[in-house]
């Protein structure tokens, strides 16, 4: 027999002896770890004591059934991403296409074709572990309530149009740097820094979704919308800049190198999905907006000033946030001229 | 799905009267390899009893879902093994239940003889 590619832990409910051995040896013969359980409260006092990667479920039981194991399961905050498989004959297909709707995984039909059973399994598996990834790629990038709020609502794989504030960053003249130190010296002193603008971000509702060398790009208002979130790019903006002085600071008093960055804003409606393949996935936008940002980022350089943005971000912002009209600016490729603002530190 | 239909004229036509069908017990042997067929054997024909026994107790209780539960059990069982008349008289009991009907008459008597014509069988089939 050819074993799974990943075996996992798995939970087998059924009433019936037979069905539970049949289930659990053709799954321990793919080299899958099995469990047992013969009733519905049985399977929760496992679930909840054990950490199984699936759950093979019975629909029909005494005392419990799958249907209602189901439900309790899909009310768990720590159950509900646990993937169901339900196991029922061919004449209950009016219960499992209840239950599939409810929100179980997929279904199979008893006596379980092992082809079959070994197929549906290893699919389930494959998608648990691609949400384990998104997941942990979301708790590091965004914060708890971020990853939080996407696991209720779902990973929709499919992108939509979001208003968003896009923000690119990164550190000037940052290749004759790395050029004038050791190379663990600049590794250090990315990590110090990227760890200081994730603060900064993430405690203004914003998400790092990309960092590339020394640059690093953020959303706010995606994936989780804000009303504010021209607000808080810019604030973000700022306490970057302001982390960055103390970090200056430390850098001078050690002899280091200091680093100065630039910070481009610009907001409008985005595209905004995940993108990857199965193995690996990253929360994205794409759009006018996203290049307008990236070249007002770019725009610091000329301009010597360390945080620019649009017009649109610009009327967002509350009255004390002081910026600086610079006028409009027509950048390569781009029909109509932008208005730029550099926000005043 | 594989047709099942001769299953049940097949076994006129064998002289040992089979109450099994060899095809789904050969693919369930052959899924499952020796040494586990016998432990499902001997866990439906400790089952299977207490499955009849519950149906005879839901009868005198008048408790329908006990007895739809156990004859579904049980034809989902002899399903399993390739017991087929089994699992039609099952069949037929759970849906009557279903229909909230327990007035069997002589149903549930034929369905155990059935049962141990398929138990004789399958302890001759213990590898």
């Amino acid at each position: 027999m050819k074993s799974a590619r990943e075996p996992g832990y798995l939970l087998v409910v059924d009433d019936n002896k037979v069905n539970r051995i049949l289930l659990a040896r053709g799954l321990e013969g793919d080299g899958h770890q099995v469990a047992t359980a013969e009733n519905g409260k049985q399977a929760l006092e496992k679930l909840r004591s054990d950490s199984f990667d699936l759950v093979l479920l019975d629909i029909e039981m005494p005392e419990m059934n799958g249907y209602q194991v189901l439900e309790t399961c899909l009310q768990d905050p720590e159950l509900r991403d646990l993937p169901i498989i339900m196991t029922s004959s061919l004449d209950e297909i009016d219960s499992v296409v209840k239950c599939v709707e409810l929100g179980a995984e997929d279904y199979l039909n008893k006596p379980v074709n092992p082809i079959l059973l070994r197929a549906r399994v290893n699919a389930s598996l494959e998608k648990k572990r691609l949400r384990d990834q998104q997941r942990k790629l979301f708790r590091t990038f965004a914060t708890k309530e971020v990853a939080d709020e996407l696991l209720k609502t779902g990973f929709s794989l499919g992108g939509k149009y979001v208003n968003a504030s896009v923000m690119f960053a990164d550190i000037r003249s940052f290749t004759s740097i790395g050029e004038k130190q050791e190379p663990s010296d600049t590794i250090e002193l990315l990590n110090n820094y990227f760890a200081l603008m994730f603060e900064a971000i993430v405690s203004n509702h914003g998400t790092v979704n990309q960092l590339e060398g020394d640059g690093l790009m953020a959303l706010f208002g995606a994936p989780i919308a804000h009303d504010n979130h021209r607000e808080h790019a810019v604030r973000a903006a700022l306490e970057m800049i302001e982390l960055l002085k103390g970090f200056n600071f430390q850098q001078a008093a050690q002899n280091k190198i200091q680093i100065k960055i630039g910070v481009g804003i610009a907001t409008g409606r985005v595209i905004a999905g995940y993108t990857g393949t199965q193995h690996r996935a990253t929360y994205t936008c794409v759009g006018d907006t996203v290049n307008i940002a990236a070249r007002i980022e770019n725009h610091t350089k000329e301009t010597q000033r360390p945080i620019l943005i649009d017009q649109y971000t610009r009327e967002g912002l509350p009255n004390e946030v002081e910026v600086e009209a610079l006028g409009p600016m027509l950048f390569r490729g781009k029909q109509q001229a932008i208005h730029i603002f550099a926000v005043k530190g | 799905m594989r047709c099942k239909g001769r299953v049940l004229g097949g076994s006129k036509r064998k002289t040992d009267m089979s109450v099994i069908d060899q095809a789904t017990f050969n693919e369930l042997k052959q899924m499952s390899g020796a040494d586990f067929i016998n432990e499902l054997i001997d866990a439906f024909l400790d089952e299977a009893p207490m499955m009849i026994q519950n149906m005879h107790i839901a009868l005198d209780t008048k408790d329908v879902e006990s007895f739809r539960r156990n004859a579904h059990s049980l034809k989902s069982n002899a399903n399993t093994f390739g017991a087929t008349e089994l699992g039609v008289l099952a069949k037929e009991l759970e849906q009557m239940a279903k229909e909230n009907n327990l007035e069997v008459g002589a149903r549930l008597e034929i369905l155990e003889e059935a049962f141990s014509k398929v138990s004789e069988e399958l302890k001759g089939m213990r590898a």
